[in-house]
């Protein structure tokens, strides 16, 4: 028997190409004859417009410049509309604003030229006339009476809203012992991919058939929708994806800018390229979370939680994200409303309201971190308030395993998982005695240390239901194509994508092992739709539970078919043969043939197979989980922080995470995947923030010196550990790992900062990111 | 992200640059580093017609003591201002300083000169210059011209010099007999301060008999604070100055009050450490 290559900490072989400089990038790719875009952008939040492009046109080197109605030529607008969320308020979209922009950055015309320095120049040539309409910017200003409309002719800028729950959340919290209440304020930021957008299309008259290059998370999806758009037979589509510098979600909804390009594409019958620059990505990238939240939670006499109260104001933007609506991110917050714990009644009202603001949309852990920061603030305000240990608290509130399935009251599954393992392991990993001697000692010498805890839920590797259900054309069914060579390695095709975070090399150590070879003989191509069957691409941490699943049926069904070719050439009966380490082997091991030498035959020597052996050298496996909407993972986060108590400044001293994501594919892509999460989670926690000013409501974080992402000098240590319980609903097992550590830094920062400012008989501070000024007045050393 | 077209020129003597800078008026913009000026023509925040390129004109980045002073030429490297020897023992206020400028990619590229022609208020350079009375040297065609580091900074991004001169030096009194301090506080390491202080104090005998300093951060420029350094020198509590007499900077991550109290906090962490030293 050889050694299982699912779990082998395995370096990736393309991280050695890409950090040598050999990744080939959106911006890497060139067509002959191309034209370089550039987009006029709206400087106001609101504003109606005329644009005068005459003298634009004639700089030397300028192609053309269009607006919306050149564009509506070739291209039907789009509107987001979705059945799981019914009266949705979300108008129709166009590639350009057609006289009136509804954001700051909205793009109101397209340059296209020989160079981008040359569009750049035109683009300031267009004459444009502003007039600025009032506009909408903070969330709590949106459902005021009076508020200036967003899309004039709207009634109310409440763009969806329901109530969520179950139980008897009244009766509950008039029968608590204990009440405890906070209201957080979340701040937008936004996802940053080192690589930005971009897209570079090709139409071809000819043929009628259209190329896009694109820097995205989900090629067939984008294919469905430029054909959709543009009015072509989809198979005439092809989007490709090559290397792709990263994604957290920004990467996976339909921009106006992207559906320009192909769109000028179409209509001027030349290559046209658009990458998008820093500014542009902090100002029209989608931005995500925020939202305000007032929350309640009801505790017994005994300290058990009875139930949550929540109202969630999130801020949508000008227009709810495209397809999937930005909503899901205030249903994915109230799901994650006490979900590491048993409690039996639950009421969230929901408002999802319009902005002056570019669009919201899914980003890594979606709505997680902020539910998970109100319930663990919640939960440790509890325990204070009961003069309890905060772990204790949480120890008795957990779900046990033989409680699961598990169903809360906002409708939240879970099932199979183990936080009571996951709180054993973290204990060990972080010697809270030690660690609370330390504090302690830290403190007496006048120090303000805090430490946080945070356990979390996430809902991973959403199944068809999630948006089938509201018919919205997102694909949660993949497909591996494995296919082998006649020199005896595997190549295979995946619908899921690589984004940077390795799936392909675990997709490759699935295949090695559902067939039987060594996994540096399997590789794994993704992204480009003339190759990569159907599927849904890189979102909700699906690589590994759903594209392991569909790699896993492929490997076996190749294995299948390869071992009923080989036995009919070795006149064996196939389930008496064995594939290992690339060799057809008998029942006890002795090799027959290689795979080389089988494949050989299968495609150069076929007269020398017998009659009647049909099996091929691909196997197609489509994957579809039929239980289970999601795949819920659970883990424990822990943060110890440092307060400069005169600056105000927090740093994270060291951070702790248990995870358990299921089976683990190669421990160095889930330990990274957790490290780069947490530190996701540590600028969400203290540093990320798009400001936008409160009375023109110009957008202030348009530049990376504005925009503070953490450093590497702002990671502290941080000390993981995993619990293993496999889905048992699948075959490899694994859980989604992506976004998890994103979803509990933040509240874990959040509680460790409260914890040290409770200690120094401070207040506590409720906006993220935590920032300096706060920290001083909860302190009362700043006015 | 692309600047607006402008004309370029690469001169090789002073003489050259000095001639092409008055040709070219105040639409002329001197390259240093371009560590800041190449960024705003992306953002098309600056946008010179002509950029002429001093990287090329030799002799203008030497480190040298004459004469008790310690002269320092405006296209030395911050990198190599940072590891001199000289700028160690004759001006160690600088070295600390600029360990907080950036990062050293950056530092490799970025110039003194560059620092001090740009007079962004966030960077440290200036204020040290103002702490260390320095003098700024500049030249034009028509010649050589000499002004105090403390009247040098007149603003927001605004200087004294014009726009056909050229930042040829710093020259720095030798300051035997006095400590330097300098710290900032940042929301990241090597971000612009929120606020920063460069002081150098005199001391004898355990107190502070003679004392300079410069924010940097706070005000749209660094300047002398004769009453904050008097109350330094008499032992009074120089801190409690500061809200009368500075008018600190707003912005969306660092509000004028926050820059104002950590204006403070650095007074009062700077009187402490150099008493502490004295």
């Amino acid at each position: 028997m050889t050694a299982s290559a699912i779990g082998r900490a395995m370096p990736r072989p393309e991280a050695r190409r890409l950090v040598a400089g050999g990744g080939r990038y959106l911006d890497d790719h060139a067509e002959r004859g191309e034209l370089q875009a550039c987009f006029l952008r709206s400087p106001l939040p609101h504003a109606r417009f005329a644009l005068d492009v005459a003298a634009a046109k004639t700089l030397p080197g300028v192609e053309a410049v269009l607006t919306a109605s050149d564009l509506a030529a070739v291209c039907r607008p789009w509107r987001t509309e979705s059945r799981s969320f019914p009266g949705l308020v979300s108008p129709r979209q166009a590639p350009l604003a057609e006289g009136r922009a509804t954001w700051q950055g909205e793009p109101v015309a397209m340059v296209l030229a020989a160079t981008r320095a040359i569009a750049e120049d035109a683009a300031e040539a267009i004459l444009a006339e502003w007039e600025e309409l009032p506009a909408v910017t903070a969330p709590e200003a949106a459902l005021v009476p009076g508020a200036p409309p967003v899309h004039p002719g709207s009634e109310t800028n409440r763009a969806w809203g329901a109530t969520i729950g179950g139980g008897d959340p009244d009766a509950a919290f008039a029968a608590a012992a204990l009440v405890v209440e906070e209201r957080l304020v979340f701040t937008r930021h936004t996802g940053v991919p080192l690589e930005p957008r971009g897209a570079l299309a090709t139409w071809e008259p000819g043929t009628g058939a259209l190329t896009v290059r694109l820097s995205h998370q989900m090629p067939h999806q984008m294919r469905l929708h430029l054909a959709e758009q543009l009015g072509l037979p989809v198979n005439r589509v092809r989007v490709i994806c090559s290397d792709v510098g990263g994604g957290f979600g920004i990467k996976m909804h339909v921009y106006q800018d992207e559906m320009a390009v192909a769109a000028a594409a179409r209509l001027l019958g030349r290559p046209v390229r658009w990458v998008s620059d820093r500014m542009e990505a902090l100002l029209a990238d989608i931005h995500a979370r925020e939202h305000v939240v007032t929350a309640r939670m009801a505790v017994d006499a005994e300290g058990r939680i009875l139930g949550f109260d929540l109202h969630d104001l999130q801020g949508l933007g000008a227009y709810s994200v495209y397809p999937r609506s930005s909503t899901v991110e205030a249903i994915s917050v109230v799901r994650s409303i006490g979900a590491p714990y048993r409690f039996a009644h639950g009421r969230a009202r929901v408002d999802s309201v319009l902005q002056n603001k570019v669009a919201t949309g899914q980003y890594r852990a979606v709505g997680a971190p902020v539910g998970c920061a109100v319930t663990e603030r919640l939960v440790d305000k509890a325990a204070r308030a009961r003069g309890e240990d905060p772990l204790a608290f949480r120890a008795r509130n957990l779900l046990r395993t033989a409680e699961m399935p598990w169903v809360n009251p906002f409708g939240a599954a879970q099932h199979g998982m183990d936080h009571h393992a996951v709180l054993e392991t973290a204990k060990a990993l972080i010697d809270l005695p030690a660690l609370q001697a330390e504090i302690e000692a830290g403190r007496a010498a006048g120090r303000l240390l805090g430490l946080g805890l945070a356990f979390t839920v996430e809902y991973t590797a959403s199944g068809p239901a999630v948006y089938g259900a509201g018919h919205v054309a997102v694909a949660a069914t993949d497909t591996v194509v494995a296919t082998l060579e006649p020199t005896g390695e595997i190549s295979a095709q995946a619908s899921i994508t690589e984004i940077g975070q390795g799936i392909t090399q675990g997709l490759a150590q699935v295949l090695a092992d559902a067939v039987g070879v060594a996994p540096e003989a399997v590789r794994v191509g993704a992204g480009d739709t003339q190759a990569a069957p159907h599927g849904g691409g890189a979102w909700a941490s699906r690589g590994a539970a759903i594209g392991g699943e569909a790699a896993w049926g492929a490997g076996r069904a190749l294995r299948a078919q390869l071992l009923e070719a080989a036995g009919a050439l070795l006149q064996a009966a196939p389930d008496s043969l064995d594939i290992r380490e690339g060799v057809v082997t008998d029942a006890a091991g002795a090799a027959r043939m290689t795979l080389a030498e089988l494949g050989t035959l299968m495609l150069f020597r076929g007269h020398e197979m017998p009659k009647g052996v049909t099996p091929g050298l691909s196997a197609t496996f489509h994957y579809r989980r039929e239980q289970d909407v999601t795949l819920a993972n659970n883990g424990l986060q822990a943060a110890l922080v440092e307060i400069d108590g005169e600056t105000g400044l927090v740093r994270v001293l060291r951070h702790w995470m248990v995870g358990d994501c299921g089976r683990v594919l190669n421990p160095l892509l889930v330990d990274g995947q957790y490290r780069g999460g947490v530190a996701q989670g540590i600028g969400e926690a203290l540093l990320e923030a798009c400001r936008y000013d409160a009375e023109s409501g110009q957008f202030l974080s348009g530049t990376l010196a504005d925009y503070l992402l953490p450093m590497a000098t702002d990671i502290p240590d941080i000390a993981l550990a995993h619990v293993e319980v496999p889905y048992a609903g699948s075959a490899v097992g694994a859980k989604g790992a992506g976004e998890s550590g994103t979803c509990g830094a933040p509240a874990a920062i959040l509680n460790a900062v409260n914890d040290a400012l409770l200690a120094a008989g401070g207040g506590v501070v409720t906006e993220l990111p935590i920032h300096p000024v706060a920290v001083l007045r909860a302190l009362g050393r700043l006015a | 992200m692309t600047p607006a077209r402008f004309a370029y020129a690469r001169p090789t003597t002073l003489e050259e640059a000095l001639g092409i800078l008055a040709r070219g008026g105040e639409e002329a913009a001197p390259l240093a580093g371009g560590q800041s000026l190449m960024p705003m023509m992306a953002m098309r925040v600056a946008r010179p017609a002509l950029l002429v390129d001093l990287n090329r004109v030799a002799g203008l980045d030497a480190i040298a003591l004459e004469g008790g002073v310690l002269r320092i030429g405006a296209m030395a490297r911050h990198a190599a201002v940072l590891a001199h020897p000289l700028v160690a023992a004759e001006a160690p206020l600088l070295p600390r300083a600029l360990e907080e400028v950036a990062h050293p990619a950056i530092r490799n590229r970025g110039t003194l000169g560059g620092s001090l022609a740009l007079a962004d208020p966030a960077a440290e350079l200036p204020a040290c210059m103002v702490a260390l009375d320095a003098t700024i040297v500049l030249a034009s065609a028509g010649g050589e011209r000499r002004v105090p580091a403390a009247d040098f900074f007149q603003g927001l991004y605004a200087t004294a010099r014009r726009s056909d001169e050229l930042l040829l030096r710093v020259e720095i009194p030798r300051a035997a007999g006095w400590t330097p301090w300098f710290a900032e506080v940042a929301r990241r390491r090597g971000d612009y301060a929120l606020a920063g202080l460069a002081v150098m104090a005199r001391c004898t005998a355990g107190r502070i008999v003679e004392a300079r300093l410069g924010f940097c951060g706070v005000e749209a420029a660094p300047r002398r604070l004769p009453a904050v350094e008097a109350a330094l020198v008499a032992g009074e509590d120089a801190a409690s100055r500061l809200p009368a007499l500075l008018e600190p900077l707003g912005s969306a991550e660092a509000p004028a009050g926050y820059r104002l109290h950590l204006a403070q906090v650095l007074l009062r962490r700077a009187t402490e450490a150099l008493h502490a030293a004295a």
